[in-house]
């Protein structure tokens, strides 16, 4: 059997992994544009701020392609897929022939047109190693910093540079930072957390037009200076490939629970793809590493003969800015349970005897306990509610529950 | 594989475990100077609720949540056994997030720990088992 997988990140580890725990012989290849060992995407902010480095954030050791048979062409592109002959054709015209194939292409940033964009010199996304490589030399300590973004993305760019330049400015057309993952009130005690580090924001305004390499003037009429500009507005999904040929593709490629595509021994997962948010009955792209690893498992048991689904989707964030951390998951629409204690917050929010999404900020001690509540789409009336929403305690379970998980009875 | 198991009846709520954990993760040989004037965080945690208590760690679960969600690649599994590495490791709580069961928690330095089943550490045996007076803990294959 010869497997191929294109892209070189989570999902596409994912799947070797998971084709290796039913096959353990198939030929296995791997196909990427970045130069570079399998690394950890989301670690490029914290290599930028000194808490790791680019042996350290290797996703997987140094012998991982040795020691799964995995032969690699790395620094290449996919440019097609050949769906009729089954084979990948690379940019330098190398044809790579599958029996079961993998996209797992992951996203890129999108860059919103931008009146003027093309005067800034010094403009930087932040999505691969080689962006924040390219960012950390055109900082310095004098640097003012504009970032447009305050996502995830954005903000965690900002963690990772804010003791390195003098200044940075955040813009975002949203009222309020983070509004993909925190409600007014949380979001309102972060920003303060993050202001203290010196970082200004503007909320609500956008930049109207670039007047020259280093200044903006916004809608709102303000006029801004900057030496490096950071666009991270938000992500696309790498659809094309799979486009192209005809495969559907909605929000990003669709697929299955078993993570197949439309196409036959086409597969798909990752960021490049959509998935059902069980929390919200809804097609979401959920570009989130867990997500892309487990779709690329199930994918990788999938093609190589194995039973394996992917249907427990959810949204969930773990982020962290300067020592203060947040963990959130599902969606915020039902029945709110609110409890705030100094720097920490709590929302859970419950729907027909679920929980259905939750808010830690400050405190987050055991939050997973919350998840699965959500993932397992547990009725709250079978455990004891009251426990649950002091703190996430294996107390609010029968006994016989804990004595299956912890006692070890079958 | 073996793993640890507790029986929440014999539990004495007596926190010993708790104390046996941070012992052995000390890195010192003599258990009064290791934990003498510094509060203890341990990887084996007791709940206690009305006359209830119990002690929870790692499961080392078949499906580890945890491995699978690693932003790092931190977190691995190695004969059966689920441990992390430290060093890779850059606390930002995906981990806590995933766990089912609340068992990894940032050591004093802000990178995770959990059980890992004293294989790391002059323990030998799961220490938190050997020092249960009332064998609420125990060690064993099922
Ligand atoms: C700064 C930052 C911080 C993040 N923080 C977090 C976090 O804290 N927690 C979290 O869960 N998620 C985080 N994410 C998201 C996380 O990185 C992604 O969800 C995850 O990397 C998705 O993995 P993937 O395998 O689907 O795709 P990707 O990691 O995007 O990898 C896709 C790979 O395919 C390659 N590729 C694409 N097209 C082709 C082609 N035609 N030919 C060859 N190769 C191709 C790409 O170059 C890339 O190497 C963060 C992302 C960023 C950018
Ligand atoms: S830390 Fe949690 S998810 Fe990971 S193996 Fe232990 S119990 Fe399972
Ligand atoms: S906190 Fe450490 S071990 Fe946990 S997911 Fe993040 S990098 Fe991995």
């Amino acid at each position: 059997m010869k497997y191929v997988i294109i892209g070189n990140s989570a999902g596409a580890v994912g799947c070797v992994e998971g084709i290796r725990q039913v096959d353990k012989d198939g030929e296995i290849t791997i196909i990427s544009n970045e130069p570079y060992h399998t690394y950890s995407r989301p670690l490029i902010s914290y290599l930028l701020y000194g808490k790791t480095d680019e042996q350290r954030m290797k996703y997987r050791p140094d012998s991982f392609y040795e020691d799964n048979g995995v032969k690699t062409y790395l620094g290449k592109e996919a440019v097609s897929i050949d769906k009729d002959n089954k084979k990948v054709i690379l940019n330098d015209g190398t044809e790579i022939c599958y029996d079961k194939l993998l996209v797992a292409t992951g996203s890129r940033p999108f860059v919103p047109p931008m009146d003027g964009l093309d005067k800034v010199e010094n403009k930087f996304t932040f999505m691969t190693l080689d962006d924040a490589k390219a960012l950390e030399k055109a900082i310095n300590k004098d640097s003012n910093v504009l970032v447009i973004g305050a996502g995830l993305i954005g903000l965690k760019c900002v963690e990772g540079i804010c003791d390195r330049v003098k200044h940075i400015t955040v813009m975002d057309l949203a009222e309020r930072i983070l509004p993909s993952i925190l409600d007014k009130d949380g979001s309102e005690l972060v920003r303060k957390h993050i202001e203290k580090k010196g970082v200004e924001f503007i909320l609500g305004d956008s930049v109207a037009q670039f007047t020259s390499a280093n200044t903006a003037v916004s809608k709102n009429g303000l006029e801004l200076s900057f030496d490096v500009l950071v666009v991270a507005v938000g992500v696309r999904p790498n659809v094309e490939l799979v486009k192209d040929i005809g495969g559907e593709v909605g929000r990003g490629i669709v697929t299955d629970e078993r993570c197949r595509t439309s196409i036959p021994d086409i597969y798909a997962a990752g960021d490049c793809t959509e998935s059902m948010d069980i929390t919200a009955d809804q097609m979401r792209i959920l570009a989130l590493l867990p997500n892309a690893y487990m779709q690329g498992e199930t994918a990788g048991i999938t093609m190589a003969g194995g039973t394996k689904v992917y249907d427990k989707a959810i949204p969930m964030n773990a982020i962290g800015f300067f020592g203060y951390h947040i963990i959130t998951a599902g969606s915020y629409d039902g029945e709110e349970y609110v409890k705030k204690d100094g720097d920490s917050y709590k929302k859970l929010v419950t729907r027909d005897d679920r929980l259905v999404g939750y808010i830690l900020i400050g405190n987050v001690e055991r939050a997973g306990i919350y998840t699965s509540l959500i993932r397992e789409k547990r009725p709250l009336s079978s455990i004891d509610f009251d426990l649950i929403k002091e703190k996430p305690q294996l107390m609010a379970f029968s006994k016989r529950e804990r004595a299956k998980t912890l006692g070890g009875m079958k | 594989m073996k793993r640890i198991y507790v029986n929440e009846k014999w539990c004495l709520g007596c926190h010993l475990c708790e104390y046996y954990c941070a012992f052995a993760n000390s890195g010192k040989d003599d258990m009064v100077k290791a934990l003498k004037n510094i509060t203890i965080n341990p990887r084996i945690r007791i709940e206690e609720h009305n006359n209830i208590s119990f002690a929870v760690s790692c499961r080392h679960c078949e499906e580890p949540l945890c491995v699978k969600s690693c932003i790092s690649g931190a977190l691995s599994v190695n004969d059966g056994i689920i441990s992390i590495n430290q060093d890779k490791c850059v606390g930002c709580f995906t981990c806590v997030l995933a766990c089912p069961y609340g068992c990894v928690m940032p050591n004093d330095d802000g990178v995770m720990q959990k059980c890992e089943l004293c294989t790391k550490n002059a323990g030998g045996q799961p220490y938190c088992v050997q020092g249960c007076p009332n064998k609420a803990i125990v060690f064993e294959e099922r």
